[in-house]
Order: structure tokens, then sequence, then C-alpha cells
């Protein structure tokens, strides 16, 4: 009976909703963090500058390349729901939502291998 | 969630589909190596294309995330709607004072 109700919980599309959704969240999490480091200018470049050679690092070079993955798969599975929702329907959404997260993925790993 | 709320979360959205592209292609940029704070704050101080940018940019994702923020309180926390209303609220004011003193300090000469 349970694992009958969860059984949609296995479909691309319930799974793209949850990316979306969970993105949406860290990107939610991270913005105030984002404004406050960009804010660091205020006091003056070198305040900045110390803390872009710490951006150097690696791992947060690997962080910054997850986050751009998360704002990609949120802006383009958004986009697929702003179609679904204003215009016809069309065939494909799955292969659309499984697109829409490779797209993101490939662009971050490019970004993360530019950065490194 | 309300039609009006509805609403304004669809048009923050189509709205920063493409400023989400610049952004994607300015941090690609950015992200060469040894970028200093000199090389980046002398592209974008006293420029009014770029504070006109990230001020829109601020602007809808305030909006954005806070009905998000809400939409998920409400779904997934027990937490009632005027707390998950109100606490999103802060959270949109937050992310507007907070984005756009991070725009004055790299767009203001």
């Amino acid at each position: 009976m349970r694992a009958a109700r969860l059984q949609h919980r296995t479909g691309i599309l319930w799974i793209a909703a949850l990316v979306h959704r969970l993105a949406g969240l860290a990107l939610a999490i991270f913005l105030p963090l984002h404004f406050l480091t960009l804010g660091l200018a205020i006091d003056g470049e070198a305040r900045l500058n110390s803390f872009l050679r710490w951006t150097d690092a690696p791992l947060v070079k690997l962080s910054e390349a997850a986050l751009v993955f998360l704002l990609l798969v949120h802006m383009l599975g958004g986009l697929r729901l702003l179609v679904v929702e204003n215009l016809e329907w069309h065939d494909g959404q799955k292969q659309l939502a499984t697109l829409a997260a490779a797209v993101s993925a490939v662009l971050a790993f490019i970004l993360l291998v530019r950065a490194l | 969630m309300s039609l009006r709320l509805y609403i304004w979360q669809r048009l923050t959205a189509a709205l920063m589909a493409p400023l989400v592209l610049v952004h994607v292609a300015v941090i690609f940029y950015a992200s060469r190596k040894g970028l200093s704070a000199a090389d980046i704050l002398g592209r974008t101080r006293g420029s009014i294309v770029w504070a006109s940018f990230y001020g829109a940019f601020v602007a809808a994702v305030a909006i954005h995330a806070s009905i998000g923020l809400r939409n998920v309180l409400i779904e997934w926390s027990p937490v009632g709607e005027r707390p998950a209303a109100m606490f999103s609220i802060a959270f949109g004011l937050l992310l507007i004072v907070l984005g756009l003193r991070a725009v004055a300090a790299v767009v203001l000469p």
C-alpha cells in the first residue's frame, strides 16, 4: 500500500520538481552570503581582493561550479514549467527535464575546468 | 498560493531567465585565473548599465525567492500561513537591502 503511494516518486518529472525546489532553497540560502561578500567592496578593493584570493582554493571553485549548476538547473527547469503552463502542451517533458539537468551539469563542469 | 503571488512569481521568473543567462556569462568571464578586485570594479564602477541590470536582478530575485520560500515553509514545515508569510516578507526585505548594498558597492564610483 505504502509502496504504491510512493511509486510516483521514482518518476523523472517528480525528481525534476524536487530538484527545482531544493535548488531554489539552496540558492535562497546562498544569496545573502553572496551579497554580503560583494558588499565588501564598500570598504575598498583590498577587502574584496583578499576574499577573491580565498576563492582561488580548489574546494571553493568546486562549490562555485555546484552553485552554477543549481542556478542553471533552477532556471532551465523553471523555463520548462513556464512553457508548460502558458503554451500548448508538448510531449517529451521527461526528456526536456533530463536535458535541462544535463546542460546545467556540462556548463558547470566546463566552468570548473576553466577555473582550476 | 494566491493568484496574486502566483503571477508575481511567474513574472519575476520570466524576467530573470535572460538575466541569469547574462549573469552566468559574467561568471564565466570573471572566473578566469587571477582576476583581481580592481579588474572587476574597473569594469563595473560608474556603469549605469550594470547598475540597472543588477538592480533589476536584485528586485526580481527578492520577490521570487520570498514567494518560493513562503510556499516551501507552508508545504514542508509545521508553521502556519501567517508566520510563513511574515518570515518570507522579512527574508525578501533582507535580500533587497543586502542586494542593493552589494550593487552599490560594485557600481558606485
